[in-house]
């Protein structure tokens, strides 16, 4: 089984992200990088793939990203993922959404698979779009926000989370799949397997390598025009009272008079 | 610049998300700004009387796909589907909810199309016939306006974050011949608990985190039922194994924006606060007078939430008269 994880450097969840004297971008030097959360699922989902196949095959990392991203590849390698492919270009550093599907879809374009995996979201731009449209590049099928998935006579069958419950899907292979939250417990890189990481193959790449110029993947379709601190919430009011009852009581006067809501 | 909104309905078993008249709603406003018509794209099965209830809030065309083959949503049909209609259609603008369902199909579609997409969008403003989104990035740390290049644009809306409104206009239904084209997806079953207040639409959230000591979370599910309202968990909780994955609320959970959100034993920490600062009003209930959940709430109060969740029920009975 050949697995393909989509897999992006972001911001840690904890990290402060602070905006760019030019409003148009945000400072990242504070910054502390990891594996996006729902990729570390993916590297995760294609380990336990590659062994329940009888550990044939190979599980190789591909991600679009500056050089700092070769930390997080290692990381996943030492996970136990095979190979990591990096596209590293000043030419994609501001790429938007679309612009990153079509170098990843060119860069797959010469690998084998029979499996891609990718995060339902990069927890930076929050975009939720990538995996969808590099399989909608290649041509292949994709099932998004899979909480399960089994594969058997060359079908994948994904459990996917929707409003109030699940959908069993099938799919033939190659297929695509994009991970939510409860599809595995992601394990961690052991010393052994960061050792190893350190001698696994690890290329870096152009546009050009992949066969790709500006053409290729055209000018962004989004285009930021400001970035804004959201209006900070201040705390408000600590409800007192002697007794349990009187802070309940004046809690709902206050939604009942003051917020309107009940 | 062709012209022309298209909004996606979103329908399950006959009944549409709240979420499909808010994109009406605001597919409106597009129109008006840009002095084009808004139609909206129905895709179903048996859904052609239900579609006609959809003029009220402002379409003049209401397209409805009425095909079996439509009757639970396929990516690879509904794409194919929608995008038969776009060729056709040539809108400037497609608005749909970003639900599970919706965001599938708009990033699928942005490929498709080679157009712009915007997911999770908060606001859109018309700025000299240019569309201008306003989108959450980095979990609600920052929100960015966006630029839209292209056409169509595409504008996926957070659910309950614009206003839903309804109008004098009556649509005409027309019923649409599809291409379904060629699919691969197949459907095999579904599991929906229907009789659940889908999170990200309710208009008020209770949550529960670890404080809640355990499974039992009928003291913050009658807080919630009296109000119609959803039940949210913290991850804490959701680990524990007491709610299920469905219920987390935070940057790697749902996002919600209530009316009211209420955190009972959540101590705030920065990937909750991703999914829920949003909220028009917050409420913490948290036995620690330092726990930072409390800065951004509106009213906070100090104690044990199982003693103070069932009088502040009591209270609202009370105040509604029950
Ligand atoms: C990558 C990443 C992603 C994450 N994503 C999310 C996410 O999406 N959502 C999320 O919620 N978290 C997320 N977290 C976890 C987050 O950092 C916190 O660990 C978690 O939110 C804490 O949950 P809690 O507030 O329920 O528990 P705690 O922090 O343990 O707080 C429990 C609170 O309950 C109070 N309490 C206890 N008993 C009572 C009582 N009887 N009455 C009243 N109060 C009581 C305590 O005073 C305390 O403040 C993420 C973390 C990481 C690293
Ligand atoms: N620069 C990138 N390099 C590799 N994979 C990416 C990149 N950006 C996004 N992805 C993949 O696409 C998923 C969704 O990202 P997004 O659409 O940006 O929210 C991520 O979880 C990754 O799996």
């Amino acid at each position: 089984m050949e697995v393909i994880v989509l897999l992006k450097q972001v911001p840690s969840t904890e990290s402060f992200v602070g905006i760019s004297e030019n409003g148009l971008s945000v400072k990242t030097d504070d910054v502390k990088w990891v594996i996006n959360p729902y990729d570390e699922f993916a590297v995760e989902e294609a380990l336990r793939v590659k062994e329940a196949h009888g550990g044939s095959g190979s599980v190789t990392i591909l991600s679009v990203g500056t050089e700092k991203a070769v930390e997080a590849i290692r990381t996943a390698l030492a996970m136990g993922a095979d190979k990591g492919i990096l596209i590293s270009d000043s030419a994609a550093y501001n790429c938007d959404g679309l612009q990153t599907a079509k170098i990843l879809a060119a860069a797959i374009k010469s690998l084998p698979f029979d499996l891609i995996i990718a995060g339902q979201r990069a927890v930076d731009g929050d975009n939720y779009m990538v995996g969808s449209a590099v399989a909608e590049l290649l041509k292949i099928p994709a099932i998004t926000m899979v909480m399960k998935e089994s594969i058997a006579d060359r079908k994948i069958t994904c459990s996917r989370t929707v409003e109030g419950g699940m959908v069993v899907i099938e799919a033939p292979l190659p297929a695509l799949i994009t991970t939510q939250r409860g599809l595995n417990e992601p394990r961690y890189a052991s010393l052994p397997g960061i050792m190893k990481a350190k001698k696994k193959p690890l290329e870096i790449k152009s546009l050009k390598d992949i066969g790709l110029d500006s053409a290729g993947t055209g000018a962004p379709k989004t285009k930021i025009i400001s970035l804004k601190y959201p209006p900070e919430r201040k705390g408000g009011r600590m409800i007192t009272g002697e007794t349990a009852a009187d802070k309940a009581r004046a809690l709902v006067k206050a939604l009942h008079e003051e917020a309107k809501i009940v | 610049m062709s012209c022309g909104v298209l909004a996606i309905a979103e329908q399950v078993n006959g009944v549409f998300r709240k979420v499909t008249y808010e994109a009406l709603s605001e597919g409106r406003v597009i129109a008006d700004g840009l002095g084009c018509s808004l139609s909206v794209a129905v895709l179903g099965s048996g859904i052609k009387n239900n579609s006609e209830s959809l003029g009220k809030y402002g379409a003049e065309r209401i397209l409805v796909a009425d095909d079996a083959a439509l009757e639970e949503y396929m990516t690879d049909t509904y794409t194919n589907v929608i995008a038969g209609i776009v060729t056709r259609e040539k809108p400037c603008v497609i608005i749909l909810g970003a639900s599970s369902r919706g965001r599938d199909l708009a990033a699928r579609l942005s490929a498709r199309l080679d157009a712009p997409l915007a997911m999770d969008c908060v606001a859109v403003r018309l700025d000299a016939g240019n569309v201008v989104v306003t989108r959450p990035m980095y979990g609600g740390k920052i929100l960015a306006e966006i630029m839209l290049e292209g056409e169509p644009r595409i504008i996926a809306i957070r659910p309950n974050s614009m206003k839903i409104a309804e109008s004098q206009k009556t649509g005409v239904v027309e019923i649409i011949v599809v291409d379904k084209g060629s699919t691969d997806l197949k459907f095999i079953e579904k599991k929906l608990d229907t009789g659940k207040v889908e999170l990200t639409e309710a208009d008020v959230v209770v949550s529960g985190g670890r404080g809640m000591g355990g499974p039992d979370y009928s003291a913050i599910e009658k807080l919630a039922g009296i109000f119609g309202g959803a039940v949210g968990a913290s991850r804490s909780a959701v680990d524990e194994g007491w709610r299920p994955h469905s219920d987390q609320v935070g940057q790697t959970g749902k996002v919600v924006s209530p009316n009211l959100y209420i955190a009972c034993g959540i101590s705030g920490a920065i990937q909750h606060l991703a999914g829920m600062s949003s909220s028009k009003v917050i409420v913490a209930i948290n036995k620690d007078p330092e726990a930072p959940i409390f800065a951004k709430a509106d009213y906070g109060i100090v104690g044990d939430l199982f003693e103070i969740a069932p009088l502040i029920t009591e209270e609202i009975k009370k105040v509604k008269g029950l």
